[in-house]
């Protein structure tokens, strides 16, 4: 049973460790873009505008309310008709294959935002309001309010929220295995395929995951002291 | 434009989906919670040969992908004789059959943290009133403890059934025919990108009138509150 999951030409070793490689890499990107959209989009669900507070909350009442499988779908298939549409205005009707990693982000990214755009506009309504009032006493400007009082708190009251979407970011890039990213699961899905013992490649892809969701608690543990340094723990 | 004559051409395909869907839901969502209450007890005991299995359980499932868990149930066992050739077959070889079962085991254990909180976040005074009283510690669980950790965690819950119904678009990667599964076939063979909407659209309404019913139900089960 373990043959096959030895390092090299006999076993799936070294597959399985460059699918779970391009699986963090996934998330990683997908979370760098997530952030971003949810950033933009908690501000804009902070603003004076109508407009854009609609559309920001269309935004994210319609990813929550949806499948993140018909997300990935969407933007896969979505984003190849539109490229085919757009390549035949320059008369190009060759078939075009979006890249599956650039639909995954896409798709993580999408999801990630939306609801980090809750967990940002939260936080951000979180830092107590004497701590900016003080700070407009002391003729801060609205810069200086927001880079100096605001956003250095912010990062407290969001971590555990971003941390929890880490875990569900770092779970949904399986998802991205069904259009035929070579990340963990599709390799975990090749070997099982090819030498007949699926239970033992899924549970290694099991395993794989779950030291990966160990780690991220770990780092989020860092990174949660750190930010609550200075600050009284709770009775 | 729209092409409206693909719904009235494949309408019975989305609505037999829907209805497996909606199936799978609820059934996973009860059999899941009466799994749960349980496995929360365990989880919140002192007593480590109760607390262990519970946290090891619920650390390995909220820990790994559901499609994974899907993938181990479905196509993992029938890696086994012993499995293949036992009265368990029929259910376990069943497609639908291992769908109901990954979505019951993974709610299960989403439901049993979200308890704990519940069960933690009960006020002291109470429980220590239900001891004064004389209460037995089973009597307590069932008349204190589990009704009031069910009225606490009950938004908490709706959450994890909208979590739940949106997981369960998983199961059409073991060949379920469900909602996602029938939209996956009808759109594999149009090729027309309206059908991942019209998707999208049932599951939002679904999702959309659970959200009402939760809200309902929990009116009504804190009705006796003051503050409602």
């Amino acid at each position: 049973m373990f043959e096959y999951l030895s390092y090299g030409d006999t076993g799936f070793g070294d597959e399985l460790l460059a699918g779970t490689l391009l699986t963090l890499e996934l998330a990683l990107v997908s979370l760098a873009v997530g952030i971003f959209l949810g950033l933009i989009t908690a501000a804009a669900k902070l603003s004076q505008n109508r407009f854009y507070r609609t559309l920001a909350h269309l935004y994210t009442e319609v990813v929550r309310g949806i499948p993140e499988m018909l997300v990935v779908l969407v933007v896969f298939f979505g984003a190849s008709v539109l490229i085919q549409i757009v390549a035949t205005w320059f008369d190009y009707n060759e078939y075009i294959e979006v890249n599956a990693f650039v639909a995954g982000v896409f798709a993580l990214g999408l999801v990630f935002g939306a609801f980090s755009s809750e967990v940002f506009r939260g936080a951000f309504l979180a830092v107590p309001k004497g701590q900016l009032e003080a700070a407009v006493a002391c003729g801060m400007s609205n810069w200086q309010v927001f880079h100096r009082i605001r956003l250095p708190q912010m990062w407290r009251f969001a971590i555990p929220g971003l941390g929890n979407l880490w875990m569900v970011l770092l779970k949904d890039t399986s998802l991205i295995s069904i259009i035929a990213l070579d990340e963990l699961l599709r390799w975990s899905k090749v070997a099982a395929e090819t030498s007949k013992q699926p239970f033992t490649f899924y549970i290694a892809a099991a395993a794989i995951y779950l030291f990966l969701t160990i780690l991220s608690d770990l780092v989020r543990n860092y990174f949660e002291a750190k930010a609550n340094r200075g600050i009284a723990p709770h009775a | 434009m729209p092409d409206f004559s693909l719904i009235t051409q494949y309408g019975d395909r989305f609505w037999d989906g829907t209805l497996i869907t909606l199936k799978l839901v609820f059934l996973s969502s009860i059999i899941g919670l009466m799994i749960a209450l349980p496995l929360a007890l365990a989880r919140s005991s002192k007593k480590r040969r109760y607390w262990i299995p519970a946290y090891s359980y619920i650390y390995f499932f909220r820990g790994t992908p559901l499609l994974i868990q899907l993938f181990i149930l479905y196509y993992g066992l029938g890696q086994f004789p012993m499995i293949t050739e036992s009265f368990l077959w029929p259910v376990l070889g069943d497609a639908e059959w291992c769908g109901l079962i990954g979505l019951t085991l993974n709610t299960a254990a989403y439901t049993a943290e979200i308890l704990r909180g519940g069960i933690r976040a009960i006020p002291r005074g109470e429980i220590e009133a239900a001891k004064a009283f004389g209460m037995s510690w089973g009597l307590m669980q069932r008349r204190i403890v589990l009704p009031r950790a069910l009225r606490i965690a009950w938004p908490a819950y709706g959450n994890e059934v909208i979590l739940l119904l949106k997981g369960s678009a998983l199961v059409s990667t073991i060949t379920v025919w469900d909602l996602m599964g029938e939209t996956r076939s009808v759109f594999s063979r149009t090729y027309a990108l309206e059908i991942f909407l019209y998707a999208a659209i049932i599951y939002f309404l679904l999702t959309f009138v659970l959200t009402r019913v939760f809200n309902l139900i929990e009116k009504r089960i804190n009705r006796y509150l003051v503050c409602y």
